[in-house]
């Protein structure tokens, strides 16, 4: 849908109005106050806290972790989609709601409850560490809290789309004597990678942001597994509002950067299909 | 739930025309500069109109003295019930002595995620938290006491004091007596991470005063032996709170290093048999302090009502209430019938041993101190 200057429909100038304000006092407005605050520091200043090494260390850490979480679930949550989607079975309404579990849930409530079962006397962790892996208390933990996070912003943006797309397509492609790799290569693949690429994009742009289920399972040890989100937390603590703003304007611009070359990816992805 | 437009979220429509572009680029300048006049405005406008605001409530409270009051007390985690309790024993006294009633709302959180809430605007008519350091902020980051804050009363402004002990399993299975053995290995310890929990430290100061004050102790012994104990940490869980769960809850560690009440609450209500306390011979004294908001008091005019709560702990009453947390009372009356519930320990002070909080903050906590080198991956 494409308005042009003189649109349909009435209200454009109002509606563009709103939408700038409401975007202004909610995101924003804010955001200029972090700008504002980290300027307080010199550009050498600003430097030396957000190249440090433990910084560094921290940064690898929540982008990796979440990029890990993120690629996991754009495989996992298009196979849950696909499953939701095209078959039907018992319990398949009981399943659709506990994908969303993980956004109705209080972030430390997950935290605590993915420790309790994967810390070394858990369910979980028990057995895992008789084999020598450790979950709980490492990196392997850390990303684990983030893909669980991550479920639902995959299924939930896949889903419609695939929904959109009629089985016919694909007996179209067996009739005309696709494989059946072919048909999911060439017919279901190219339709669902858009959808894909964003529901990636939102999962990475969540996990990169937590705190609360991931300082229950990380143990928090400088260097190995202090996120950076966490380490802002520190700088808070010692009143360094200068520092920890001047990390979060880092995590930010990152953020931001990826999530417009996603985009790009995506519209070029779709430009493709058509 | 379906969310047939989540993926258009992030893929915004080319912009349209080229007038739409200029009336967004029109409107986005003015939304920033009504943000930026609007952030100056209240900066040059709070203290005037405060003052305004404080002079108008002070005087309504004059004409309708029995009118309920209403106080907040922002503190820190562990100490809820004290104050469950404490604030039914002093509105019964205040209702007694003025007729007035007085309703006290709470605030429990992290010592520095509290004082931080006040500095932004959390109005707080007494704040009673884990260390000197975070009411000392509420002065040098937000202008709302004044310098001297620690002197207005007795005994450094902290009406109730504490100390570090630790926490084995049932049986004490490693053997561990005092501080000397948490460096041997094969000890893991749980402590939380000084950098982000207030309470920790303490711990991390009372095991740094342990090594200096043995015999032949310097600086350079307690940097060695500070790193070694933390070398033993498996886990640093953010707060006190966290630390607690890791050790009782997921069994983890041989030894927890904990404030002495919380530690006596664990032995005694939470884990009865599962948990020993032990007392090691030297620790430090922590002095969790209290003070009264200047500037939010002056305000809501409720400085009066305020300064007798906090002075109202020091009473025999008060100190009773504070013992039967397993606080340490400052009271000698009070303490001595409380005698038996206290370890004898050896107490230093962060005065005596660290010349006070700000500079054990500058020296050990913060970026680049002697916690962090701890870390620091040698080059």
């Amino acid at each position: 849908m494409r308005f042009k200057t003189r649109g349909v429909l009435p209200g454009f100038g109002l509606s563009l109005g709103y939408t700038l304000f409401y975007v202004g006092l909610l995101v924003l407005l804010p955001l200029s106050a972090m700008i504002i605050k980290s300027s307080s520091l010199g550009l050498h200043e600003f430097w030396a806290k957000v190249s440090d090494e433990r910084a560094l260390a921290a940064y690898r850490l929540s982008f990796g972790a979440a990029f890990v979480g993120s690629l996991l679930n754009a495989v996992f949550g298009v196979l849950v989609a696909w499953v939701l989607v095209r078959y039907r079975f018992f319990g398949r309404g009981i399943v659709d709601a506990l994908v969303d579990l993980p956004f109705a849930l209080p972030t430390a409530v997950a935290g605590i409850a993915l420790t309790t079962v994967y810390a070394e006397h858990g369910v979980l962790g028990e057995p895992l560490a008789k084999l020598g892996i450790k979950v709980a208390f490492t990196p392997l933990g850390i990303t684990l809290a983030l893909t669980f996070i991550g479920i639902p912003f995959v299924v939930r943006t896949v889903q419609p789309v695939l929904e959109e797309i009629d089985p016919d397509v694909e007996e179209a492609a067996a009739v005309l004597g696709a494989t059946r790799l072919q048909t999911f290569r060439r017919v279901i693949f190219p339709s669902l990678l858009p959808a894909t690429l964003t529901g990636f994009a939102l999962a990475f742009a969540r996990s990169l942001g937590e705190y609360g289920s991931v300082v229950f399972i990380s143990g928090n040890m400088p260097m190995r597994t202090e996120i950076t989100p966490l380490l802002i937390v520190t700088k808070l603590e010692q009143y360094d509002y200068a520092g920890a703003t001047a990390i979060a304007g880092v995590m930010l611009l990152a953020s931001f950067v990826m999530l417009l070359l996603v985009n790009l990816l995506e519209r070029w992805t779709r430009r493709a299909e058509a | 739930m379906k969310h047939p437009s989540a993926q258009h979220l992030l893929a915004p429509e080319p912009f349209r025309t080229r007038r739409a572009f200029t009336g967004f680029a029109a409107r986005a300048a003015l939304v920033l500069l009504a943000v930026s006049t609007g952030l100056l405005g209240c900066k040059k406008g709070d203290p005037a109109s405060a003052a305004g605001e404080g002079s108008a409530v002070g005087s309504a409270g004059v004409a309708a003295v029995k009118a309920p009051v209403t106080l907040l007390n922002v503190s820190y985690d562990p100490t809820r019930e004290l104050y469950d309790d404490f604030n039914q024993v002093f509105a019964r006294y205040w209702q007694g002595k003025t007729g007035q009633s007085v309703k006290i709302n709470q605030s429990h959180g992290g010592s520095g995620k509290q004082a931080r809430a006040v500095i932004d605007g959390l109005e707080a008519d007494v704040v009673t938290l884990a260390l000197g350091y975070d009411v000392s902020a509420l002065h040098d980051k937000g202008q709302l006491i004044g310098a001297d804050w620690q002197t207005k009363l007795p005994s450094n402004s902290s009406p109730y004091t504490s100390t570090i002990v630790f926490v084995v399993r049932a049986g004490n299975p490693k053997h561990i007596k005092d501080w000397s053995d948490l460096v041997r290995d094969g000890v893991d310890v749980i402590t939380a991470n000084p950098k982000t929990g207030g309470g920790a430290r303490w711990n991390y100061l009372a095991a740094w005063g342990y090594a200096l004050k043995q015999p032949g102790g310097s600086e350079q012994q307690a940097r060695e032996f500070v790193s070694k104990l933390y070398k033993n940490v498996p886990v640093l869980d953010s707060g006190a709170r966290g630390s607690t769960t890791t050790f009782v809850e997921r069994g983890i560690g041989d030894v927890l290093i904990a404030w002495e009440n919380e530690a006596i609450l664990s032995v005694t209500d939470l884990g009865k048999g599962k948990f020993e306390l032990v007392a090691p011979s030297l620790s430090i004294l922590t002095e969790p302090p209290v003070a009264v908001v200047d500037k939010n008091v002056d305000k809501h005019g409720t400085r009066a009502v305020a300064e007798e709560y906090l002075k109202f702990l020091y009473t025999p009453e008060g100190q009773e209430v504070v013992a039967k947390h397993y606080y340490r009372p400052r009271d000698p009356q009070v303490l001595a019938k409380h005698k038996s519930a206290f370890a004898d320990i050896q107490l230093f002070t962060i005065d005596e041993l660290f010349g006070g909080w700000q500079k054990a903050q500058a020296t050990h906590f913060n970026d680049g101190g002697v916690f962090d080198q701890i870390y620091q991956p040698k080059k």
